[in-house]
């Protein structure tokens, strides 16, 4: 073989290639700032307040004090390195300030400087530094190029989760009045309508039915999408992605199709019509706490007895690890279900009780591969067993499709990298960053494409789903390449009373 | 002259370390971590998170994980670290108990394997960018400091040696809060300040990751947050 083509397979191989530093490579990228009415929806100030040094250093103390996960990583890095390769930013990028370690040092430098003794009196000898405006602008550049996808905490030999720095980073940004517009934006229109869309709930209603006519157009049978029916069983919180963006709305149609088979009473809420919860972004648990007290209202106004989540990965997160914390106890709800529970784990039971009827053929002219989306595979868990979040949707897509083949093992599970766009990043604004955080991920895809002829990649986050329709076009791959798990699902089944290609066949043939 | 000097010094040391670590731990076990954080997949049992944190500070777990360098380096570097330790505590008990007799040649070797260890460590935060870009003074001094006493002691045992049994009767005095003669050999000197220095320097340096680690939420949550609602004081307070 030619020395060119081992080079270009080369690269291909590698997805986990660690690239030479390229100091200040994304130095300035910004995405756009929130405006003052977006701030104070939230309870931030407008714009940056006069007395901004005090009003940050102050926020810091508070949160060394009210989270220790703050304070101990703060004290604890000892610049081992063991994360420096870890993160997929600085995969894409090489800009050495998006190594983790090099990420919580922009904040630990000014913490050591005012908070702790050596930094106050030796602040050379320890890297501290004074806070100043171009520290400022230094946080909210490179704490808007991380996607808390905690991707380094497994690595970390004291766990040290980059994540819980870069929420604290972006909580004192908004305390002094630089917030972030996407998320903050995105915020305040969950407050005021209920969903990040804004999507009011006659328009969703009238988007519900249209989608339960696509369904009755294509398989004959009537499945229904029910919304704010009081007294069902299962209240579904869904990502209001899944209401109209592609592929996202072709795994509600899946979702639609199995509670249709398992005859279950259920209903969406226009209330609580998302999933999302972008208070975790930006690390506000009052802002969290808010949006979660919204799912527990809707369940108790609509009087159910379980809350079923649909796919969506930081929505998982904050629902499976904080829902109880946040909006519990849930004393009102049927205690022999997990509360919350995850689509898939319904789906999986479903399939294991036989229940479903499933011709996997159907997904036949796929060949798939699963990427495991961040928050669900390492700040959560899907049923009784640890690594259950890997296992169920493995199962549900084996039990629905033939030809599936899995990513380098150092690239999925636990290890599996960000899709680039998590954490408040989806936004076109960091569209560059998007595309480059992306390369480690596309380069494993490429990787069994070639080895395995994989077309389609799988996943169960809303903005997996979204990020990788937009970024995998710049990779080769077509943007309906990326498919949720409840779509194959969704192919897969034949609704009791549906007609298939087979059954018309054989009906030909007796006539 | 000398001995006094050492002797009231090391007791401002130890009294740094300890208070200074006591506070410190004092801290962390009184901040609230306000939400369920365990990095997945989690142990569900309490049992489980134990065995978790054992494989972690026993094994370097998460760091073998990541690197294979820096695990060797660093694992050699602290179980050498134990190993010497132990056999140093010799100089602190008599009689020497029977399992502090048994470590005394695994300990005496494991001096080697410290400082290469160690070295090991230093050269990575030279040779490898991203380790250097990373690296601030204090943390090739503290290689340094290590090194030093690896080094001294070392030379003790092996070269230059050293009236051991002084050495020896003057700590035992010192436990009892009795002054003796401490032997000015320099080498022993060199060893024993810089021993100082680094209990001194333990609660407001990056040492403090020794405590650290057992308070990591990521490392010591159990995850059960379904079963068990988890709740911070100050975060029930939002709930009146």
């Amino acid at each position: 073989m030619a020395d060119g083509n081992n080079d270009i397979e080369q690269q291909i191989r590698d997805a986990l290639d660690v690239p030479c530093l390229k100091p200040g490579a994304m130095e300035g990228l910004k995405p756009f700032v929130a405006a003052p009415e977006h701030q104070e929806k939230l309870g931030f100030p407008g714009e940056l307040v006069p007395d901004w040094k005090e009003k940050a250093l102050a926020k810091m103390k508070d949160l060394a004090e009210k989270n220790r996960a703050f304070q101990v990583y703060l004290d604890a890095c000892v610049k081992c390195g063991a994360c420096t390769d870890k993160c997929h930013y600085f995969l894409g990028t090489g800009d050495p300030k998006n190594m983790p370690v090099a990420r919580q040092d922009l904040l630990r430098s000014v913490y050591r400087r005012y908070f702790t003794f050596a930094g106050k009196y030796f602040p050379w000898l320890v890297g501290a530094r004074d806070l100043t405006e171009e520290v400022l602008e230094e946080w909210y550049s490179y704490y808007h190029q991380c996607s808390e996808c905690r991707r380094c905490s497994v690595f970390c030999p004291y766990g040290i989760d980059t994540a819980e720095i870069t929420m604290a980073a972006r909580e004192i940004l908004d305390h002094i009045g630089v917030g972030q517009k996407y998320s903050n934006e995105i915020i305040g229109k969950v407050k005021s309508v209920g969903n990040n869309l804004g999507l009011n709930p006659k328009a969703l209603r009238a988007t519900l039915e249209d989608l339960e006519e696509d369904i009755e157009d294509d398989t004959g049978i009537s499945v229904r999408i029910p919304l704010d029916e009081k007294g069902a069983d299962i209240l579904l919180v869904t990502p209001s992605a899944d209401f109209f963006a592609e592929p996202h709305i072709d795994g509600l149609i899946g979702y639609a199709k199995v509670f249709h088979e398992t005859g279950a009473s259920w209903t969406l809420s226009s209330y609580a019509s998302e999933a999302a919860n972008f208070g975790l972004f930006i690390g506000s648990y009052e802002n969290m706490r808010e949006i979660a007290l919204r799912i527990r209202k809707a369940a108790e106004d609509l009087g159910v007895k379980r809350i079923i989540f649909g796919e969506c990965g930081h929505a998982w997160r904050v629902a499976y690890s904080f829902l109880n914390t946040l909006a519990g106890p849930f004393d009102f709800l049927d205690q022999n279900y997990p509360i919350p529970q995850h689509i898939l784990e319904y789906t999986w039971d479903a399939i294991q009780k036989g229940q479903l009827k499933l011709d996997k053929s159907r997904n036949d002219h796929l060949t798939l591969t699963y990427h495991d989306s961040c928050n669900v595979a390492r700040a959560s868990r899907m049923g009784d067993m640890p690594g259950g979040q890997f296992e169920i949707p493995r199962n549900v897509i084996k039990a629905v499709c033939n030809n599936f083949y899995e990513m380098d093992r150092d690239t999925i599970r636990e290890s599996t990298l960000c899709c680039g766009g998590g954490g408040g990043l989806l936004t076109d604004d960091l569209m560059d960053l998007r595309i480059k955080g992306a390369s480690p991920r596309m380069k494993a895809l490429q990787q069994v494409t070639e080895d395995h002829g994989v077309t389609h990649m799988a996943a169960i986050c809303a903005i997996c789903k979204t990020q990788f329709s937009k970024v995998m076009p710049k990779y080769g791959y077509d943007m309906d390449s990326i498919v949720s798990v409840h779509q194959l699902v969704s192919n897969a089944i034949i609704l009791t009373g549906q007609e298939t290609e087979e059954d018309e066949q054989n009906e030909e043939e007796a006539a | 002259m000398l001995s006094v000097i050492y002797a009231l010094s090391f007791y401002a040391a130890t009294l740094m370390l300890v208070v200074g670590v006591g506070l410190k731990v004092w801290k962390y076990a009184r901040t609230p971590a306000p939400l369920k954080i365990p990095t997945t997949p989690a142990p569900t049992t309490t049992a489980g998170v134990v065995m978790r944190m054992f494989r972690e500070v026993v094994f370097f777990e998460s760091l073998f994980k990541s690197n294979k360098w820096i695990w060797l380096f660093g694992w050699m570097f602290h179980m050498s670290l134990w190993l010497v330790l132990v056999r140093h505590l010799r100089y602190f008990i008599d009689p020497v108990w029977f399992w502090v007799a048994f470590a005394q040649p695994y300990g005496t070797y494991a001096g080697f394997t410290m400082v290469l260890g160690l070295l090991g460590l230093w050269a990575r935060r030279i040779l490898v960018e991203r380790v250097r870009y990373i690296t601030n003074p204090s943390d090739h001094l503290i290689l340094a400091l290590l090194v030093l006493i690896g080094a001294s002691g070392l030379l003790m045992r092996f070269v230059y040696r050293v009236d051991i049994v002084s050495v020896k009767l003057y700590m035992l005095d010192l436990l009892r809060l009795r002054i003796g003669e401490l032997p000015s050999d320099p080498i022993l000197q060199v060893h024993l300040w810089s021993a100082l220095a680094l209990m001194v320097i333990f609660p407001i340096s990056k040492l403090l990751h020794v405590p650290g680690v057992f308070f990591s939420p990521t490392r010591n949550q159990v995850d059960n947050p379904r079963e068990k609602r988890h709740l911070a004081p100050w975060a029930a307070q939002l709930e009146k």
